[in-house]
């Protein structure tokens, strides 16, 4: 590999306060039944700031004045003003990129091209696209005169922390709803410069509320009676559980859920480039994606040659300081996360399945996982049936098209599926087949504010982005 | 002369583009009739039909759905006066008719209405199309029993799902009857599966089936029982649509989100380049 000078992105960028309130009715506040927890950066493990827990009493304040906010103020505002606040809001982002991507990687561990080059930009684009959307409702193709539903409990992951705010609060907004966000307990430290963002844009109090803390937050967020609507973003068995919790009520559900994506190549696929979309696939935010590549098929007749080319491609993976401006994989997010994906790659490995890492430092402080794949996995592994969301890819083989839509769509998940292949009727008869929300074709892992995503079977429910994106937030 | 003795009709149930008894061998009366009281094991055989009918339905040309649509119109035409002898005044077999006239015409527009090209900030081609989620359970709502079953069958089946429909159990022979028109208008089996009987006892199964994907609580009248059902739907995240208000008007437009709520969103990206 070649040896390059650290290249770290300065810190000096972020001024991170010692600790943070719960913001509630435009103001940040102390809670008053909960208690604090600390965020850490994962790369370091050195404590970035404490931050409020909210117990069930400040999640009913937050939703009290996203109530009033909403009968009050917001929903009576026309379109073309909500626009406006949103486009303020798409601006300081812009404005404020550089210390928001910096913010990110110390509180999440990804590395710090990825947060400048992919998250923050999506995360702006997303605000300014919701934005007009709001004073054009009525062409939204949902009826000529659409209604919001009122306050949206929404709780969003730690892997795409900010993009994720994004996602949720964007269009939530833009259709007249007032929302209270719960961001993930290990990466809340964007979602509260975002609530200063909402104050230097002037939005009015009680429109954006924050409530910081882990599972019992949420839980009480989301069972919350004065709330019409539920948005999560998070694994399957949570998301069971939350369609359990609205079960009988009136509050209307969308779920982003897990996924196991086919990553399929065929024996025509340009190798070269396949094999930079099967690591950007996998490793691209450590593997810490809901969409991510994380099955691997080949066509038999190319396997080895594919495998020695990746091989070869991740020998040059640059794993370490996220902040160093030519890192590959950053950080792990947590303790926990890791201790997962080691126990899965562990059954990898007692179950039959044959692993190969790259030789590869590891820093000594902070939680790390060697890029990973295993070959020889069957569909009955645990390595190719469960969501790993790590850096560990595992390999299976295929001979005929109609075979490789068979192992593609055995999994109940449904979120995403690449295809590599120079045959142009070869993509769409397989994209015909795979029961996936979205499709890549000779590319992998593209997001945009404009395009809907989301999961067919266990990986979900309701789609965001485009116009889809809004139904999820209007009573249709 | 004698008058002559009527052939009297056998009420029985819809599976696979049959026309079974129950496999529990059991019936109830209802409607002055003998009508099958479908088991927990008919529900089970019904899923599987309309699993099997999944390939070819959703497989098939929009414009072929359109005609087969526009086909069970004709053929309700033609029995209306059967449905009147039922009961059903002739305005609701009008109106239902006139139901699925409106529903086939969706079937090569929707896709149109509903998707479409997005205008993604770099060089790529990217298309949303709808798709048929799969298997859809329903429960059809108790009245109108002709109006009402096919506002709620039409928009599941006119995009490409099948379903498998529990019939309003006090009206059923509105619904046995309508399974003779759909048997008769090159429907393919298995795409629309009628049961009749006790709803609780055949849609708690539906409800909790893994192969299901999604479910239709609009004639659940039970709160508690549809509580209940969306409990069971989670098990596999199923697609849940909530009862239909009571006071529902049947005969208004029923606008898109019947269908919609029952199609996935498949967006394909490909690079543009030389």
């Amino acid at each position: 590999m070649f040896e390059y000078a650290p290249a770290p992105e300065s810190r000096s960028v972020v001024d991170i306060k010692p600790s943070y309130g719960l913001f509630v009715n435009g103001e940040f506040v102390d809670p008053t039944d909960g208690g604090t927890f600390k965020s850490i950066n994962p790369a370091s493990e050195e404590v970035l700031a404490e931050v409020a827990e909210a117990g069930p009493q400040d999640v009913d304040r937050a939703v009290r004045a996203a109530r009033e906010a909403y009968e009050k103020v917001w929903g009576p505002m026309p379109g073309r003003d909500r626009a406006k606040y949103l486009y303020r809001i798409a601006r300081i982002i812009q404005e404020r990129s550089r210390e928001l991507a910096v913010l990110e990687s110390l509180d999440n561990g990804k590395p710090i091209k990825e947060s400048r080059d992919v998250d923050l930009p999506l995360v702006a684009a997303h605000f300014f696209y919701y934005a007009g959307w709001a004073d054009k409702l009525p062409y939204a193709g949902f009826g000529p005169n659409p209604q919001p539903l009122g306050v949206a409990a929404q709780v969003i992951p730690w892997n795409f922390p900010l993009l994720m705010l994004a996602w949720k609060i964007a269009p939530a907004l833009a259709a007249g709803n007032t929302v209270v966000l719960k961001p993930a307990e290990t990466t809340p430290l964007t979602a509260l410069v975002f609530a200063e963002i909402c104050q230097q844009a002037d939005l009015p109090a009680g429109v954006v509320n924050i409530v910081t803390g882990a599972g019992d937050t949420g839980r009480a967020l989301v069972e919350h009676g004065g709330v019409d609507k539920v948005a999560f973003t998070g694994s399957t068995e949570v998301g069971r559980a939350i369609a359990r919790a609205v079960a009988g009520t009136r509050k209307k559900l969308t779920l982003e859920l897990g996924g196991k994506a086919a990553n399929i190549v065929f024996d025509d696929a340009p190798i070269d480039q396949a094999v930079e979309g099967i690591v950007n696939g996998i490793f691209f935010n450590q593997g810490h994606v809901c969409c991510a590549g994380s099955r691997l098929l080949i066509q038999e007749s190319v396997a080895d040659r594919v495998l020695e080319s990746l091989k070869r491609r991740m020998a040059q993976l640059r794993v370490g300081d996220p902040l160093d401006k030519n890192t590959d994989i950053g950080a792990i997010n947590s303790a926990a996360q890791l201790e997962r994906i080691r126990e899965l790659s562990d059954a990898g490995s007692a179950e039959g399945a044959e692993r190969w890492s790259p030789a590869c430092e590891l820093p000594e402080r902070g939680f790390w996982f060697a890029p990973t794949i295993f070959t020889g996995v069957t569909q009955a592994h645990r390595i190719a049936r469960e969501e790993i969301f790590g850096p560990v890819l595992s390999v299976l083989t295929f001979r005929t098209p109609a075979e490789a839509v068979e192992k593609a769509n055995n999994t109940p998940y449904g979120l995403s599926a690449g295809i590599w292949t120079d045959k142009g009727s070869r993509i769409l008869w397989m994209a015909d087949r795979l029961r996936a929300g979205v499709v890549w074709a000779n590319t992998f892992n593209k997001f945009d504010p404009t395009s809907p995503f989301g999961g067919y079977k266990e990986s979900g429910y309701g789609r965001e982005g485009g116009r889809h994106g809004l139904e999820g937030y209007l009573n249709v | 002369m004698s008058e002559r003795v009527a052939v009297r009709k056998t009420y029985k149930l819809f599976i696979g583009g049959k026309f079974p008894r129950s496999e529990s061998g059991r019936s109830y009366i209802v409607q002055d009739s003998n009508v099958a009281l479908s088991s927990r094991k008919d529900a089970r055989d019904a899923v599987v039909a309309a699993r099997a009918a999944v390939k070819g339905w959703a497989g098939a040309t929009a414009y072929n759905r359109g005609q087969i649509l526009y086909r069970v119109a004709e053929m309700l035409e033609g029995r209306r006066e059967q449905f009147v002898a039922l009961g059903v005044p002739g305005d609701e077999v009008d109106a239902a008719t006139d139901r699925w006239v409106w529903y086939a015409g969706w079937s090569d527009k929707l896709p149109q209405v509903y998707g479409g090209a997005n205008p993604v900030a770099g060089p790529y081609f990217n298309l949303s199309a709808p798709e048929p989620t799969g298997v859809v359970a329903v429960v059809a709502p108790e009245t109108p029993a002709l109006l009402g079953l096919v506002s709620v069958i039409a928009p599941a089946i006119v995009t490409g799902n099948t379903v498998v429909v529990a019939a309003s159990p006090a009206q059923p022979l509105a619904a046995v009857t309508l399974a003779e028109v759909l048997a008769t208008s090159d429907l393919p089996g298995g795409v629309v599966n009628i049961l009749t009987g006790r709803l609780s006892e055949t849609v708690p199964t539906l409800a909790s089936h893994m192969d299901v994907n999604a479910i239709d609580l609009t004639g659940v009248t039970d709160a508690e029982l549809a509580a209940d059902l969306e409990v069971k739907a989670a098990e596999n995240l199923k697609r849940v649509l909530r009862p239909a208000p009571t006071d529902h008007d049947w005969s208004a437009d029923p606008g898109i989100t019947r269908m919609t709520s029952l199609l996935e969103t498949k967006t394909v990206w490909h690079p543009k380049g030389v």
